[in-house]
């Protein structure tokens, strides 16, 4: 069943007179995770944000974005607030700017559940160290009294999560999780949202240009290169027979890279790889 | 677009060098444009509002107000104008000074330097014109001294900044005596800044000049000066409120005209984006594929 | 934290101790010789044995470092010298004209505090349309008023034409607002522009957008707007103390405001030097004691500066 659908969106930016997505259209289906796959510049988070309605002033919008039976593009102001949160959440990129500085960790959860799910303080509270304790914190009660600079960017996005387990959205909304990471917070990170697939069923949105990623998350993947949606399908289509060329190029080069590694991991690294014709010194 | 295509368009920005260029001029040729002598005494026509012969009316011992204001240029602008040179000039010496030398003299000149920075400028000059009395030429050397710190701050700190970039590091392998890769690279890369916060500052001094000789600190009498004409308007007030108007009006456009003039070239040393007109924003969205024209967004 | 505080009080020894010096210096530039000032004052005729003696009195003749470690101690305990002009003791002079400058002072800040917030506020809402365009102009124009000017302006509209304040002096309530509206004026516009600034800037803050994220209610992401803007204008507000008390110097003569701005002034046309010594050196000291305040108060307040301090 399709929870969200896009059709024919634009998206123009007036400060430097460009059009930033070009008719993108595609939808997500309920309970599936659907990859977004590209460049940096290529539109994904311009997309999504749309969907949110949380792009300045200068970002001007056409088209339809289909939500619980409307176009929530056509909503007022008052309706799109009511979405974000509650109906669809989103998980930030740069978890270390993502908090509010002067506010204790707690205080901030808390916050949001008062605000946004109508809870007593205490409730709030409860809620806040139960989803910390799930997101496999050491001690969550040193979290929750944190303020944000004192906590890693692994640590913060993992509370991003845990908001997000609380709130207990139709859909969840991942910008680019695990690119500020390193690789073992990453792959935390990455089994974070496997679980949080399995255990709440929840629809999710996984924008990422990490292919690795996305082929272990995502159900069905779109591919979007200067604004354009360049192709769309299951994961296993996409990237394992791609039609476009910009697809292809993108699976080939991670490809490359991942044999290398493989390569150089059996034989301890002195064998020299082909690199389909050009010298390594030249790359 | 470069520094002074922005600065063209900027109509603004022109428009104040513009005034301020025939500010100057006016105080050059003031002996030629003045109507009258502004020292000359005319006590039966004292306190007259403006009229043909007197521009701006006359004063309280019957002196012609416009032609006070137009040789006032001369102190008060013109001495704004010698304080802010040999601030930049001395700012600049000790500054590249502290930037080339060795760890003592640099150490001596940027230890002195914050002790006078960790004074309030007004404070200082004040102090200044305590110790060595009143007069033009003590206000003058007060703004001097209390300004130059912060020049030789910001002069060494630029100089730290350029000698580490890459470009005068490949002049010095080939050899570039260090005069000329100041002439060439950190002249240039520095005079930006400067002339904006010179700008800026001058604004600052003419009412620092004109603020103390209202007090009375400042020129003698019968010297012309904005700021002592004012003083000279306060003991009229009551009856004659129209002699505090032509010196203050003066004041007030030149340091308008500088503090935009200031903003305008901070602004060209920026680049700034900028919001499409509402016809430009049509237009986009007409862009390719023949689309149909989007309804108007109101701003969110 | 109680560490930073010990910390900064320490570091400020050795500044005062070199801004005083640097003050002594200054003090010691001056032209006129004092011994005969001091004698002039006394109506003694000054000839050269006089003189002299008088100069072994008041110990002119010893080391530049011994006479600035004697003036040093002098102050400290509270003796200043004596004023020139009318023999009193300078600290008593100084006692009876500090509190009136103060209450001026705090006045100005509060009026520029109020003011600066709300228009400020006002700004970055309306950011770059009309309402906002027009409120900064209007204030950068203020700006750009001499303050004596804008003070002979005010007194002759409210006072002489509308008759509704009082010109001059210290008499009752309503005669502290139009000098402190007069002084506030200045700062207005520098203080305008730096909230509106910080709450433009912060209201694209990432931790905004996450708010909003969230799904928080509007007045709540405003609130982490301002007090975040407002946090960081904090040090701007307090470095503004020492500024707004060496502007009083001319608010005060304009209207005959008791305090050490009009006695500085008219010691310095009386060439009163004992006077001007102390106000220098208090004005340093206050100076620095501000700065210090400051900085402890700034950290004491936002917990990122607070990890540092450790």
């Amino acid at each position: 069943m399709t929870i969200l659908t896009v059709k024919h969106l634009n998206i123009v930016d007036l400060k430097t007179q460009r059009r930033i997505v070009k008719d993108a259209s595609f939808s997500v289906q309920k309970n599936s995770c659907l990859g977004i796959v590209g460049e940096s510049g290529s539109g994904k988070t311009m997309t999504v944000r749309e969907i949110l309605g949380v792009n300045p002033r200068w970002i001007q919008s056409e088209g339809e974005i289909i939500f619980e039976g409307r176009n929530i593009l056509k909503d007022n102001e008052k309706q799109r607030r009511s979405i974000r949160g509650q109906k669809i959440n989103m998980i930030l990129q740069d978890a270390m700017t993502a908090f509010n500085p002067i506010e204790k960790m707690g205080v901030q959860m808390k916050q949001t559940f008062m605000q946004v799910l109508g809870v007593s303080r205490r409730e709030a509270e409860r809620l806040s160290l139960e989803s910390l304790k799930k997101l496999n914190f050491s001690d969550s009660l040193a979290v929750y009294k944190s303020y944000p600079h004192e906590l890693s960017g692994g640590m913060l996005q993992r509370c991003m999560i845990a908001i997000a387990l609380v709130l207990k959205p139709d859909i969840i909304i991942a910008d680019e999780p695990t690119t500020a990471l390193d690789s073992i917070n990453q792959l935390e990170v990455v089994n974070q949202f496997q679980s949080l697939k399995e255990m709440t069923g929840t629809t999710l949105i996984l924008i990422s240009h990490d292919l690795g990623v996305v082929q272990r998350l995502a159900d069905s993947v779109i591919v979007m290169k200067d604004g354009e949606v360049l192709e769309q399908g299951s994961v296993t289509d996409v990237f394992n027979e791609p039609k476009h060329a910009y697809t292809q190029y993108l699976v080939s080069t991670r490809q490359q890279l991942s044999d290398s590694f493989m390569n150089t991991l059996h034989s301890g690294g002195n064998k020299e790889y082909d690199y389909g014709g050009e010298s390594p010194e030249k790359l | 677009m470069s520094f002074f295509k922005r600065l063209q368009q900027d109509k603004l920005g022109i428009t104040c060098l513009l005034f301020l260029g025939v500010v100057s001029l006016a105080g050059i040729f003031a002996p030629l444009i003045a109507p009258h002598d502004p020292t000359l005494l005319q006590v039966d026509m004292k306190l007259a509002m403006p009229s043909a012969e007197y521009p701006l009316g006359t004063d309280h011992l019957g002196r012609c107000l416009f032609s006070r204001v137009l040789f006032g240029i001369r102190t008060t602008f013109f001495y704004a104008l010698l304080a802010m040179g040999v601030t930049i000039f001395s700012g600049v010496a000790f500054g590249i000074l502290a930037g080339y030398s060795n760890g003592r003299v640099r150490e001596v000149i940027l230890r002195f330097c914050d002790a006078m920075l960790s004074f309030p400028s007004e404070v200082m000059i004040l102090a200044i014109i305590g110790i060595l009395g009143p007069g033009i030429m003590n206000i003058v050397i007060a703004n001097i001294l209390s300004k130059w710190a912060w020049y030789t701050r910001m002069i060494y700190s630029s100089v730290q900044q350029y000698r580490s970039k890459n470009y005068v590091k490949f002049a010095q392998v080939h050899q570039a005596s260090p005069i000329y890769i100041m002439r060439k690279h950190i002249v240039p890369g520095i005079s930006g800044e400067v002339t904006t916060h010179s700008t800026l500052e001058m604004g600052w001094v003419i009412l620092s000049i004109s603020s103390l000789s209202f007090l009375g600190l400042g020129v003698q009498p019968p010297a012309p000066e904005w700021g002592m004409m004012l003083n000279e308007a306060k003991n009229v007030l009551f009856t004659h409120p129209w002699q505090m108007i032509p010196a203050g009006i003066t004041i007030l456009l030149v340091i308008v005209a500088l503090n935009f003039l200031g903003d305008s070239l901070q602004q060209a040393m920026n680049s700034k984006s900028y919001m499409a007109s509402p016809k430009q924003q049509r237009k986009l969205f007409r862009l390719g594929e023949g689309r149909k024209m989007v309804s108007d967004h109101t701003d969110r | 934290m109680k560490q930073y505080v010990i910390k900064r009080i320490a570091g400020t020894v050795p500044l005062l101790l070199l801004v005083t010096f640097l003050a002594f210096i200054l003090i010691n530039l001056r032209t006129s010789d004092p011994a005969e000032i001091a004698l002039r004052v006394n109506q003694i005729t000054p000839t050269e044995e006089v003189v002299q003696s008088m100069r072994e009195e008041l110990g002119l003749d010893d080391p530049f470092l011994i006479r600035y470690k004697n003036w040093m101690m002098d102050s400290f305990q509270g003796s200043l010298g004596t004023s020139y002009v009318n023999k009193k003791p300078v600290l008593e002079e100084l006692r009876q004209a500090i509190p009136p400058t103060l209450e001026l002072a705090g006045a100005t800040l509060i009026i520029i505090v109020f003011f600066s917030v709300s228009i400020g506020i006002i700004c970055s809402i309306f950011e770059n349309r009309w309402q906002d365009r027009f409120l900064r102009g209007f204030i950068f124009l203020l700006a750009a008023m001499p303050s004596f000017w804008i003070g002979l302006l005010l007194m002759w509209y409210f006072s002489v034409y509308l008759g509704w304040l009082p010109t001059s002096g210290k008499n009752g309530p309503s005669s502290i607002i139009l000098p402190a509206v007069t002084l506030s004026l200045t700062f207005l516009s520098t203080y305008v522009r730096l909230i509106r600034n910080n709450m433009i800037q912060n209201t694209q803050e990432n931790f905004i957008l996450y708010a909003k994220l969230r799904g928080l209610k509007q007045s709540t992401v405003m609130w982490k707007v301002f007090s975040n803007s407002i946090q960081s204008a904090l040090t701007a507000f307090g470095m503004s103390i020492p500024r707004l008390i060496a502007g009083t110097v001319v608010v005060e003569n304009i209207f005959a405001w008791p305090g050490i701005g009009r006695l500085c002034v008219k010691a310095i046309f009386n060439s009163d030097y004992p006077v001007i010594q102390a106000y220098i050196l208090m004005m340093a000291v206050l100076f620095i004691i501000c700065n210090l305040l400051v900085d402890i108060v700034v950290v004491m307040i936002d917990p990122r500066l607070r990890r540092e301090a450790k």
